[in-house]
């Protein structure tokens, strides 16, 4: 695995009138690397996510992607550069079925031909092909995760961020989500939102820790599991400080 | 062979085959009246395709659609007075509101209006046209030999002539065949963008517009691009009406036409193209037919039929009576399965 450095955020704040849901962030992703984000609701991982992509301009600081500044940049060319997002709520085109979802983000930058290559092996490797002709919009919560995940991968990005992928999902789709994510390391970057201590330990290597907008704790997983004050956050007691 | 069609390019040819022989066949079989009626309503069919396409695959629902119907009407009166031909004015009319769509659409799009403000801004633009129009009456407001004449309009404005034959202007039937075939090239051109990357990128938006975005699709330049096409088919209409009526004043930047563009999509059926030419065709033929009777206000029926249509067809009338079509066809053994003119991407 590369060593180099494909995100980096510096001193990333925002705020929404008074309320700070992310302050001075400094977070990095290396290439082919599989980071876990974690932390109570209100941390702000998914206002991370948005300022990341575009969908919210941060108050403050900056975001590096492969040596390119986001900031100011509009989403659609935040996603062009390589950056896919698999929203907390699947975000789908509830009227058309999932292959022609996935085709739509595989179509952008290839003729017809390959998009539906490309959305083949997105429903072989996410293991949905017998949702391939079934209405987003009729699937279970578990399934439509499942199949915004593909739409994403069909982008081709080389990072890709998860919010909460698990949930909703039966053990077996759990599972199979883990060994995928662990096969995509290494060919692209990921960074995992999830609350699924069990799923964050099938995956994860390093976890990054959010705690009220700021980083709290980075570190290897066993390391942030037996965290008196990570599992004080996560219990809902106040932590005396950060790391 | 046709088996092997997909289903909505075997609708779309059913309805260019129909259009082809009414193209054919109704200026021998009606007479004068007749075909001066229905070249009205292929006028306003085409007006009306303007906004279908625009709301019904890509989502922007525009409340100011007869600005670009009056500014085509202007423009073609004003500049075919000027040259003394139809066919340049014709595409400088389209050429204008192409534009002016352009200019209205980048503010719209690119200052990321929401939909209400949209509507707001579309209709309220119109208006002001109306009113700006409405105050050009004195003899100042003179452009070349074209005279604005504010509420009096612009009288004698020239009849279309073919494009090979500059000098000679069209028999009613010419006309009605002429404006009949560009009717059926806009809606096969619109069917074939709908089925196009593009149109299914414009359905997507549609659909999900922060999703689109999120694969990284410009949504404000599509929303742009797709306001123009719109702009362009009201324009044509526009010069076709003022060369059809050979006369336009401001009314034709009025509410009422902007209204009477949403009741017809809406009648005939939002995402589809055919519907809202049926609409059209439908309500102003009703409309026609009340207006010779004295017993009764036609606008008070129109409204009654409307809220009707509205309360027992929300899909409007076309995609109702097709799904009750395929429905019974299923019953009957066949393989439906029609989507309509592209509401899916499949």
């Amino acid at each position: 695995m590369s060593e180099q450095i494909l995100l980096a955020t510096s001193d990333l704040s925002m705020r929404f009138g008074g309320v700070v849901a992310v302050d001075q962030v400094d977070f990095a992703v290396k290439t082919g690397e599989l980071r876990c984000l974690i932390g109570p609701n209100g941390a702000g991982k998914s206002t991370f996510f948005k300022c990341l992509t575009g969908q919210l301009k941060p108050t403050a600081g900056s975001v590096l992607f492969a040596g390119q500044e986001l900031s100011g940049q509009t989403t659609h060319d935040i996603v062009r550069l390589g950056i896919g997002i698999k929203t907390q709520v699947p975000n789908l085109f509830d009227g058309l079925a999932a292959r022609e979802n996935i085709a739509l983000s595989a179509r952008r930058s290839n003729n017809q031909k390959r998009t539906e290559e490309i959305t083949d092996e997105m429903l072989e490797l996410i293991a949905i092909t017998g949702l391939a002709n079934r209405e987003v919009g009729h699937l279970a919560h578990g399934e439509r995760q499942l199949v915004e995940l593909a739409m994403v991968l069909a982008g081709r990005p080389r990072l890709v961020l998860l919010d909460e992928p698990a949930a909703g999902m039966t053990a077996d789709e759990r599972g199979r989500l883990a060994e995928v994510l662990r096969q995509l390391a290494g060919d692209m970057s990921l960074i995992v939102v999830e609350h699924d201590m069990q799923f964050i330990r099938d995956i994860a290597t390093e976890i990054t820790v959010l705690h009220r907008g700021r980083v709290f704790i980075e570190g290897d997983v066993a390391a942030i599991m037996a965290h008196t004050e990570v599992q004080e956050i996560y219990l809902g007691k106040e932590a005396n400080g950060a790391a | 062979m046709l088996r092997n069609l997909p289903k909505d390019w075997l609708g779309a040819g059913f309805v260019v085959v129909l259009g082809l022989a009414i193209l054919i066949f109704v200026p021998v079989y009606f007479d004068l009246f007749e075909v001066l009626q229905m070249t009205k309503y292929v006028v306003l069919a085409l007006f009306v395709l303007s906004l279908a396409y625009i709301w019904g695959f890509g989502g922007i629902l525009s409340f100011g659609q007869a600005g670009f119907f009056g500014l085509g009407g202007y423009i073609f009166a004003v500049s075919s007075i000027n040259m003394g031909q139809t066919t340049l004015p014709f595409l400088i009319a389209i050429g204008l509101c192409v534009v002016f769509a352009a200019a209205l659409g980048y503010f719209m799009f690119y200052g990321r209006l929401n939909d209400v403000y949209l509507g707001v801004v579309t209709l309220v633009v119109t208006l002001i046209l109306y009113k700006l129009i409405n105050h050009t009456a004195g003899p100042e407001y003179i452009i070349g030999t074209a005279r604005l004449g504010g509420f009096n309009g612009i009288p004698s404005i020239p009849i279309m002539t073919l494009p090979w034959q500059p000098d000679q202007e069209m028999e009613p039937a010419q006309m009605f065949q002429y404006f009949m075939a560009i009717l059926i090239v806009v809606y096969v051109l619109l069917h074939i963008l709908i089925k196009s990357k593009f149109g299914r990128v414009a359905i997507s938006i549609r659909e999900n517009e922060v999703r689109s975005s999120l694969l990284g699709y410009d949504v404000r330049l599509y929303k742009l691009c797709i306001f123009m096409i719109g702009g362009a088919i009201g324009g044509g209409a526009g010069a076709m009406w003022a060369s059809y009526q050979t006369f336009v004043d401001p009314n034709i930047f009025s509410l009422e036409w902007s209204a009477k563009c949403l009741i017809w999509v809406i009648a005939g059926g939002v995402g589809t193209l055919i519907g809202p030419i049926i609409g059209v065709i439908a309500l102003e033929y009703l409309s026609f037919q009340l207006g010779q009777t004295d017993f009764i206000n036609n606008l008070i029926v129109l409204g009654t039929i409307l809220i009707l249509v509205v309360l027992l067809m929300p899909k409007g009338l076309f995609p109702t009576f097709r799904d009750i079509f395929l429905k019974l066809w299923r019953r009957g053994g066949g393989q439906g399965g029609g989507q309509g003119d592209g509401g899916r991407l499949g």
